[in-house]
């Protein structure tokens, strides 16, 4: 019998609940600014290798619950493996605005020096990475865990993936092995309702992948409404449960695709398109946090000033910094030379 | 994580390279557990994770003995999960530890390649030398023993044409506890490609060179350097793996007929030891490619490359006697007409000094 993880909320102090909004309006700010820049120069027409970020762009607008929720509860030791819709996470998981936006870019100044990319994130301070590749950044979560509790330093590891993953093979791996071994692991399924065109309806045979956990002996749990603090409320539980050996925990959370699949997309699939905005959380939580006296108008403002301030920073740094060297190009294929 | 501005492992001593090899005996498999123990008692960060490791000892006994000395804990049999638990190393190898992962067959790979090639291999250039995975990926290779298409294969050109892991091949049990010194104590990921039939397995046909003398010592072969095994100045076979000794056996019958074939065992593929390929090639005028790995597109055309980019004058005969390009048959009459065999090396020995 495992422990159950629920979506009850918990009461959470005034100003945890101004740092969740304030998580998600930095990092909306940077999406928004990273939209800008990457379509200032497409044109003409719209060219996706052209422009300053060049390549496919996957923004995470929507998504800010998760993100929030989920790394409140995060120490810079623990780890962090994200998907190819990564800037949600890395920013609230401490990531330095500059060296991510220098990536963005293709920056020497970029956490990869312009090798990675916006889907390729590695950033050995917090302990953060990425993977392009569906459900493929689960396993090296175990393995950060496992590192984590040789070492016995009470870090854990979360593994985050979209609600397409939950069909991939590497998912069920990863569960079955962490619960054998009662990893210090969370895994989360952002679900957003598509992967690329293909609705939920179309890829998935239940109706919430937190019941897959059962499979597997360990807790899940589905959060709806894309409601940060409930997403707080589950990770906390499950992070007590990763902290104390008790093993991983699954936990689902229905948010928001705001945008395409990548900048780019018509969305022809979507035929809600117009009404889209209506879920956005951001002023949901606004709202709710400005009805219950959290926070004031003033307060708010001043939040969206500091974001502004540090994200444009971040993007006029890129700007100003160094290409690479293209004859570099080969350097950092291995350590030692070949 | 592991950050670029640190240095090896703390405690690294520098160790011989090449020894002499004395006069202990030891088969490929025990050289490759004696390394391994080796390197388990001096660094804790070492540990061994794979199918049937543990009690078992490895299907092709790698790992023999190693639960014994350290237990559970840091001998890890896993689940059929090749995803899983390969992802797992290079998890742990990225947060610092230098794990020993064993993928049972090669050709199991098709179940697991994208941990493989897409994150074992290009983690460090994607974060522009700031993450390290200092892993080892242990399988077994090879046919000669009616095992099917699904269990025979070679493919380290597969591998080694993937750009972000070394790859070894060792032929013999000096070279075996040598470059399993290395591969673990390189930052880099290490595929490391056994031979069963080179391993000196009891329930297996021996070739006579799976048992040889090997230091007690630590040491090391270093990554990237092929050796030359036999001397000649006829023509060169340039070889790797059980092709070594079948021709080493080829070239000691031609000795006495008065032609000298001179043997290059290269031992890694990545990093490719070009230049004693070169050196052989200029010494002899005739090079001989015998790869057990699919002809096309492989290893064999690339050794046919580095020599001609060199200079193309250089040889007066190139071929190669390689796995053709069919999936490897069940029937002994039909496997061993594709493998490398010592019948098809000496024929291509013969024409090429002919010629």
């Amino acid at each position: 019998m495992t422990t159950e993880i629920t979506e009850a909320t918990t009461a959470l102090s005034t100003e945890q609940r101004r740092d969740l909004l304030r998580q998600m309006i930095l990092i909306r700010t940077f999406e928004e600014a990273i939209l800008r820049e990457y379509h200032a120069d497409k044109g003409p027409g719209f060219d996706i290798g052209k422009g300053l970020i060049p390549g496919e762009m996957h923004l995470a607008a929507g998504q800010e619950p998760v993100a929030a929720g989920l790394c409140a509860h995060l120490e810079t030791g623990d780890g962090l493996t994200a998907t190819h819709r990564p800037h949600h996470l890395a920013i609230a998981k401490g990531m330095k605005l500059r060296s991510l936006a220098g990536e963005i870019f293709g920056r020497e100044s970029g956490l990869g020096r312009g090798r990675g990319g916006h889907m390729h994130l590695f950033d050995p301070v917090t302990h953060f990475s990425c993977s392009g590749i569906i459900a493929e950044g689960f396993p090296p979560a175990l393995g950060q865990a496992f590192a984590f509790r040789r070492a016995g330093n009470n870090n854990i590891a979360v593994a985050v993936a979209g609600e397409g993953a939950a069909n991939a093979g590497a998912f069920h791996e990863s569960l079955n092995l962490a619960a054998l071994w009662k990893l210090p692991v969370i895994f989360i399924i952002e679900d957003n309702d598509w992967g690329i065109s293909v609705a939920r309806s179309a890829s998935t045979s239940v109706a919430s992948n937190a019941d897959r956990a059962a499979a597997y002996g360990i807790p899940g749990v589905r959060i709806e409404n894309n409601d940060v603090e409930a997403v707080h409320a589950a990770v906390g539980q499950a992070v007590a449960r990763a902290r104390a050996g008790d093993g991983p925990s699954l936990i689902e959370v229905h948010t928001l695709r705001l945008w395409g699949h990548f900048e780019g997309d018509a969305q022809g699939y979507r035929l809600n398109l117009d009404t889209v905005s209506e879920g956005d959380p951001i002023p949901a939580y606004r709202g709710k946090l400005l009805d219950a006296g959290v926070v004031t108008a003033a307060d708010i403002a001043a939040m969206e000033a500091e974001a502004s301030t540090q994200v444009e920073d971040a993007i006029e740094h890129a700007k100003n910094s160094p290409t690479p060297n293209p004859a570099e190009a080969l350097k950092y294929v291995f350590v030692e030379g070949v | 994580m592991s950050i670029s501005t640190e240095n090896t492992t703390p405690g690294q001593a520098s160790l011989p390279i090449e020894p002499l090899p004395g006069t202990r005996r030891l088969n490929t498999a025990k050289a490759i557990q004696e390394a391994i123990g080796s390197a388990m008692v001096q660094d804790d960060s070492v540990f061994v994770m794979g199918e049937d490791v543990g009690s078992y000892g490895g299907i092709f006994s790698s790992t023999t003995g190693l639960l014994d000395t350290f237990g559970p804990d840091r001998i890890i049999d896993t689940p059929i999960s090749e995803s899983a638990f390969i992802g797992l190393g290079i998890g742990a190898a990225v947060e610092g530890m230098r794990p020993i992962v064993e993928l049972m067959f090669v050709d199991f790979f098709g179940v697991c390649m994208d941990q493989i090639y897409n994150h074992m291999a290009k983690i460090h250039y994607e974060s522009g030398g700031n993450v390290r995975v200092p892993m080892v990926l242990m399988t077994a290779v090879g046919g000669g023993y009616s095992d099917g298409a699904q269990h025979s294969q070679a493919l380290w050109g597969t591998f080694a044409h993937l750009p972000g892991m070394k790859v070894v091949v060792p032929s013999n049990p000096y070279d075996a506890k040598g470059l399993m010194t290395a591969a673990i104590r390189s930052d880099d990921p290490v595929v490391y490609m056994f031979h069963k039939g080179v391993m000196g397995l009891a329930w297996m046909a021996k070739n006579k060179r799976s048992i040889g003398a090997v230091p007690e010592e630590d040491y090391e072969v270093p990554l990237g350097r092929a050796k030359v095994v036999r001397e000649g100045t006829d023509v060169s076979i340039v070889t790797l793996s059980l092709s070594v000794h079948h021709s080493l056996d080829v070239a000691k019958q031609l000795a006495s007929e008065g032609i000298g074939v001179e043997v290059l065992d290269l031992r890694s593929l990545v990093p490719l030891d070009r230049e004693a390929i070169i050196a052989t090639a200029a010494k002899t005028g005739r090079v001989v490619v015998v790869d057990e790995d699919y002809q096309s597109f492989g290893l064999s055309g690339e050794i046919a490359a580095t020599i001609s980019e060199h200079d193309p004058q250089l040889l007066k005969h190139f071929s190669r006697v390689c796995m053709p390009d069919t999936p490897i048959p069940y029937a002994q009459e039909l496997e061993y007409a594709v493998l490398p065999t010592a019948a098809r090396i000496e024929a291509a020995i013969r024409k090429a000094v002919a010629e």
